[in-house]
C-alpha cells in the first residue's frame, strides 16, 4: 500500500498539440475509495493508465511514497488493473489466472498456492478454482481478474477502468457490494472509474470529477451534490442537473433581468455572472415580493413522488423540483426563491461566490 | 474506450447465428445462380472425369467399360506411389516451416505508423505474382550462373549448387521458394489474427508481468487459433495441388525429384492423353485432398475445445 | 502494447529477403541478354530497355497481357455478382439443406485444378467458349466463386439482422434494400472480395492455358515463348515477369488499408 502522487502530470498523445490531461498535481490517499467521474473521452482512462504505468507521462513525476516510480514499467509497479471487460487467459483454469502474475516473478509453488488460495477465499472463488476461466460468466470473471491483482503481495492500489460494463444490471449491485467488502477487508487504495455517477456516489469515499483532462473538483459525495465547485459538477451530478441563469452583478445585489436575487457573497466585481442553483433548491410561490422572480409555467413532469416544474425566466429555461400534485398549470405565472446558501455564482465556470439573502428581506 | 467485447466472440457463433436465422425456403432462388455456375465448372466436368474414369477410350466411337480397373492400376502403380508419397513430404515441410515462420513475422511486423502499410504492401506482394512468374523468379535466382541466390550459396558460402543436376538441390530450391511465396499468406493472416486482440489483454500482461514469450503463449497463440486452422487449411490444400511452380524451375526433374501429384497427372493427362487412368488418378487424387483436409479440420477444432 | 527492441529490425530484415529475388529479376530485365550470360554482375554493366520495348511493340505480347487483365476483371465481377446474393442467404436464411450446401461448395476450392484439365478443354470446346475471355472467366469462377461466397458470408453475419427488419418494416422491399442500404454497409467486404477473386483469377495459369490458344491467351502461357532452339531469352522473361507484377502491386496499394482486416475473411 502506498500514497499515490502526481506531480505536475501532463499527457498529451500528439506530441503536445493537444493534452489530454492538463497538468495536475494530486495524491491518492493510502486506504481510500476513489471514484473517478466523468464523462467519455475527459481523460480518465489515461489517468489511471498514467498511474499503473501503461502510459509514462509527458509531463510530471508520480511518486508512490518516496520511491519516484515515473519510469518504472507496470510490473514493477504492483498495481491491480481490471478494465473494461473481463481480461483473462481464457484456456487456463481459474486457479492457473491467479497464479500467472506470481509464477512469472518466479515465486516457489508452495508460496504460490497459498496466496492462490487466500485470495479465492476472499473472493469466494473456491469452488470454481478448477473450471476453465471463459466458462464463467461476465460478472465472475471480472472477479477474477481483479483476484489477479490481489494475489501479489502489498499491491499498492486497485485500479478498476468501468469494470461493470458488461456485467448485467442485476449483478451489477451485487458486485459493487462485493467490491466494497474488499475494500473493507483488505485496506487497499482503490480508483473506480466510471461515468455513471450512481455507481461513483454510492461506492466511494471519494469522488474525483475530471473534465476535459483537468480535476474539476474532489470531495465526499455529499459536498459534490451541496456545493459544486464548477459548473460542470453541476450539471454532471445530480438529476436532473443544476440550473443556470444568466445574470449580473451590480452595487452588491445579484440580478436576473432587471430583478434582485440576492446580495453577492464577498466583495465580487461587478459584471455578468452565471448563477446555479439545483432544482432541489428552487422554490416556488404564488406570492410577488423580493427576492421572488417571476417565472412562466411552461411544463410539468409528474414523476410519482415529486413533480419537476419546468418553468422560463428571463427567457431561459429553469426546472424546479416540488411536491408531488402541487396545482399548477402550464402558462400561469410563478414566482421563484433560491434555497439560502444554495444558489451560487459563476465566471468561467468556476465557482465565485454565493447568493446571500436580501438584508432586511423575509428569510 | 469503445473496446469490443470479445466474450461475445468466445460464444459459439455459428449456433446464435442459426438461432436469429428465418426459415425461408425460397432463399434458395437466391443461391441458385451460385449453383448453377458451380455445376458448369464443376460438376459437369467432374461427371466427365468419373465418366473416364471407367471407360477404356480407344477413340470417341470406340470405348469398353472396364469398371474400376483403372483405380485399381493408378493405385498399384509405383510411380504414382511414389509421387503421393513425395507430395505429402512436400506438403508436410511446407506447414512446418510456413507456419511458425509466418507467425513469426506477424509478431514482429510494425502495428501503427507509417511502417504499416509499406509492410502489408510488401508481405503482400508475392502472392500476387502469376504463378508462373513465381517460378521464373527462382529460376533465374537460383541459377548458379546468372542468379544471385545459386551464384552466393556456391561463391559466398562455399557449397556445391546446381538444382538443374542435383536431386537434392532441386527440392530443396523448390520448398524455398514455395516458402518465399506462401509464407506471407499465413502472415497476414497471423497479422489479422493479432490485430483483433483488444489492448487490455497485452496492457493486463505487462502488470502480471509476463515476459514476452509468455504473452506470446497465453495471449496471443491461443487467439490464432481460428487464423491458423484456416492458414493450415490453405498451405495444406494448395501445396498439394502444387504443379506451375516446380513445372516452371524444375520439370519435375532432375529425374523424378520433384514429380508431384500434380506435375504426373498433367503428363497423363495432357501429355499422354491416357483419359482412363487420368479420370481415376484425378478422382483418388481429389479424395485424397478431402480426407486429409476433414483430418486436420475436425483435429484442429476439437483440440482445446 | 509493449514491442521486442529488436522486432522491427528483424522484419526489415525479412521484407529486404522477400524482394531480393524480385529485385534480382528487374536487374536482369534491364541487361542485354550477353551481359546476363556473360561474368556474373550485381550492378548491370549497361542499362538497357530493349527487353520492354520488345515486349510492347510485339502485338503477341502486349495483347496477352490485355487478356490476361480482361478475364481476370471480368471473372471478379462475376463473381462477386453471383456470390453477394447465395452469401447473404447463407447469412440470413435457413433453407432446405443450407449447411451441406455450403460445405460442398468449400469442397470445390479442394479440386487440384489438374483434375479439371481434360473435362474443361473438351466441354469448353463443344459449347464454343474455347480461347474466350468469358471462358476463361467462367472457368476460374471455380475456385473463385466458393471463396466469394465464404468471404462475403462472414462479413454479411458479422451485420446485425434487426438492420433488415428495420428496413423491411420501413417499406423496402428486398432487392431495394440490398442495394440502397446493405451493400453500401459491405463495402469494405465488396473490396476484400473483388481483391482475392483478382489475385486468384491473375495468379492462374495451369486452366486459363488449357481452355485457350490465340484470342484469349494469357500472358503467363506467353512467357513459355521464350524458350527457343537458341535458349532462354533471360532478358524479355525478366521483363516479361517484372510487368505481370504491376498489375498487382497497383491493386495492393489501392487495398492497403484493408488487407489486413481482408486477410482475417470477415472471421477473426
Amino acid at each position: 500500500m502506498a500514497e499515490i502522487r502526481l506531480e505536475g502530470v501532463a499527457h498529451s498523445y500528439d506530441g503536445g498539440g493537444t493534452w489530454a490531461l492538463k497538468p495536475m498535481t494530486w495524491t491518492w490517499r493510502t486506504g481510500r475509495a476513489y471514484a473517478l467521474l466523468g464523462p467519455s473521452g475527459c481523460g480518465k482512462t489515461t489517468l489511471l493508465n498514467i498511474v499503473s504505468g501503461l502510459l509514462t507521462p509527458t509531463r510530471g513525476r508520480i511518486w508512490f511514497d518516496d520511491r519516484e516510480v515515473t519510469g518504472v514499467p507496470p510490473a514493477g509497479r504492483n498495481i491491480a488493473q481490471v478494465f473494461q471487460f473481463p481480461v483473462l487467459y481464457d484456456q487456463m483454469s481459474v486457479y492457473d489466472n491467479l497464479a500467472f502474475p506470481l509464477r512469472n516473478r518466479g515465486y516457489p509453488k508452495q508460496e504460490v498456492d497459498r496466496r492462490v488460495r487466500r485470495v479465492s477465499g476472499l473472493l469466494g472463488l473456491d469452488e470454481h478454482l478448477r473450471r476453465r476461466s471463459r466458462r464463467l460468466d461476465a460478472g465472475r470473471q471480472q472477479i477474477v481478474a481483479l483476484g489477479r491483482g490481489l494475489v501479489r503481495p502489498e499491491v499498492a492500489a486497485v485500479l478498476l477502468d468501468e469494470p461493470l460494463t458488461v456485467v448485467d444490471p442485476a449483478m451489477k449491485w451485487t458486485l459493487r457490494s462485493k467490491l466494497k467488502e474488499i475494500h473493507r477487508d483488505t485496506g487497499h487504495t482503490l480508483v473506480y472509474v466510471t461515468h455513471d455517477q450512481t455507481e461513483a456516489l454510492t461506492f466511494a469515499d471519494e469522488v474525483v470529477v475530471l473534465n476535459d483532462g483537468e480535476i474539476v473538483q474532489a470531495g465526499e459525495p455529499g459536498e459534490l451534490f451541496l456545493s459544486p465547485a464548477h459548473e460542470f459538477v453541476g450539471h454532471f451530478i445530480g438529476s436532473p442537473g443544476m440550473n443556470v441563469l444568466d445574470g449580473s452583478v451590480a452595487g452588491g445585489l445579484v440580478l436576473v433581468g432587471d430583478a434582485a436575487v440576492g446580495r453577492a457573497s464577498g466583495d465580487l466585481p461587478p459584471g455578468p455572472v452565471r448563477i446555479g442553483v439545483r432544482p432541489e433548491f428552487v422554490r416556488l410561490t404564488s406570492e410577488e415580493a423580493p427576492p421572488g422572480i417571476a417565472a412562466r409555467v411552461t411544463g410539468i413532469d409528474r414523476m410519482g413522488a415529486y413533480d419537476l416544474v419546468h418553468a422560463q425566466v428571463n427567457g431561459h429555461p429553469l426546472v424546479a423540483r416540488t411536491d408531488a400534485a402541487a396545482v399548477r398549470e402550464p402558462g400561469s405565472v410563478t414566482f421563484l426563491r433560491f434555497a439560502e446558501g444554495r444558489a451560487f455564482l459563476f465566471r468561467d465556470a468556476v465557482r465565485c461566490g454565493v447568493v446571500e439573502p436580501l438584508a432586511g428581506s423575509a428569510p | 474506450m469503445t473496446a469490443t467485447l470479445p466474450s461475445r466472440r468466445t460464444e459459439p457463433a455459428a449456433e446464435d447465428r442459426a438461432q436469429g436465422k428465418r426459415r425461408a425456403n425460397r432463399a434458395w432462388f437466391l443461391v441458385l445462380p451460385v449453383v448453377v455456375s458451380v455445376a458448369f465448372t464443376a460438376v459437369i466436368p467432374l461427371m466427365t472425369v468419373v465418366n473416364y474414369s471407367v471407360q477404356d477410350i480407344f477413340s470417341p466411337d470406340d470405348r469398353l467399360f472396364v469398371g474400376l480397373e483403372w483405380f485399381r492400376s493408378v493405385a498399384r502403380d509405383p510411380e504414382v506411389r511414389a509421387a503421393f508419397v513425395r507430395t505429402l513430404l512436400f506438403s508436410a515441410q511446407v506447414l512446418l516451416l510456413e507456419i511458425p515462420l509466418g507467425v513469426a513475422v506477424a509478431v514482429v511486423m510494425p502495428r501503427r505508423g507509417l511502417g504499416v502499410p509499406a509492410a502489408l504492401v510488401l508481405v503482400a506482394l508475392p502472392l500476387l505474382i502469376p504463378w508462373n512468374v513465381v517460378g521464373t523468379i527462382w529460376q533465374i535466382f537460383a541459377r548458379p550462373d546468372i542468379g544471385l541466390g545459386g551464384w552466393a550459396v556456391n561463391n559466398v558460402l562455399g557449397l556445391d549448387y546446381n538444382y538443374t543436376l542435383d536431386a537434392g538441390d532441386a527440392w530443396i530450391t523448390v520448398l524455398v521458394m514455395d516458402v518465399w511465396h506462401w509464407t506471407p499468406l499465413v502472415a497476414l493472416l497471423a497479422y489479422a489474427g493479432l490485430r483483433s486482440i483488444p489492448d487490455p489483454y497485452f496492457q493486463a500482461a505487462q502488470i502480471d508481468g509476463a515476459s514476452a514469450w509468455a504473452t506470446f503463449r497465453h495471449i496471443q497463440l491461443p487467439r490464432l487459433r481460428g487464423v491458423l486452422t484456416i492458414a493450415i487449411l490453405l498451405r495444406f490444400m494448395d501445396s498439394f495441388m502444387i504443379y506451375t511452380e516446380p513445372f516452371v524451375v524444375t520439370g519435375g526433374g532432375p529425374g523424378n525429384a520433384t514429380s508431384f501429384l500434380s506435375v504426373l497427372l498433367s503428363k497423363i493427362a495432357v501429355g499422354q492423353f491416357d483419359l482412363g487412368p487420368a479420370g481415376a488418378f484425378s478422382l483418388l487424387y481429389f479424395l485424397a485432398v478431402q480426407i486429409v483436409c476433414y483430418v486436420f479440420f475436425t483435429v484442429l477444432t476439437r483440440t482445446g475445445r | 502494447m509493449r514491442r521486442l527492441p529488436w522486432a522491427r529490425t528483424v522484419f526489415w530484415l525479412y521484407g529486404i529477403t522477400l524482394m531480393l529475388p524480385l529485385l534480382w529479376m528487374f536487374g536482369m530485365s534491364i541487361r542485354p541478354n550477353q551481359d546476363i550470360l556473360g561474368s556474373f554482375r550485381l550492378i548491370p554493366e549497361r542499362v538497357t530497355f530493349d527487353n520492354y520495348v520488345t515486349f510492347f511493340t510485339d502485338p503477341v505480347w502486349y495483347s496477352s497481357y490485355l487478356n490476361s487483365i480482361v478475364y481476370t476483371s471480368m471473372n471478379a465481377v462475376m463473381s462477386l455478382v453471383i456470390a453477394l446474393p447465395a452469401a447473404y442467404a447463407f447469412s440470413r436464411f435457413r433453407f432446405a439443406g443450407d449447411k451441406h450446401l455450403f460445405f460442398w461448395l468449400l469442397t470445390n476450392r479442394m479440386a487440384p485444378p489438374a483434375v479439371f484439365l481434360l473435362p474443361f478443354f473438351q466441354i469448353y470446346q463443344a459449347v464454343g467458349l474455347f480461347d474466350t475471355h468469358l471462358g476463361v472467366a467462367i472457368a476460374h469462377m471455380l475456385f473463385n466463386v466458393p471463396l466469394a461466397v465464404w468471404i462475403l458470408e462472414g462479413f454479411m453475419s458479422g451485420i446485425p439482422r434487426e438492420i433488415d427488419e428495420t428496413a423491411a418494416i420501413d417499406g423496402y422491399s428486398l432487392p431495394r434494400f440490398f442495394v440502397r442500404i446493405f451493400l453500401p454497409m459491405i463495402r469494405s467486404a465488396i473490396g476484400v472480395t473483388l481483391f482475392f477473386c483478382f489475385m486468384f483469377s491473375w495468379v492462374e495459369l495451369l486452366i486459363a492455358r488449357t481452355i485457350t490458344s490465340v484470342n484469349a491467351k494469357p500472358i503467363a502461357a506467353t512467357m513459355t515463348r521464350t524458350v527457343s532452339a537458341a535458349g532462354v531469352d533471360w532478358g524479355l522473361l525478366a521483363a516479361a515477369g517484372v510487368l505481370t507484377i504491376v498489375p498487382g502491386a497497383i491493386v495492393i496499394w489501392f487495398v492497403r488499408n484493408y488487407i489486413a482486416k481482408g486477410f482475417s475473411l470477415g472471421r477473426v
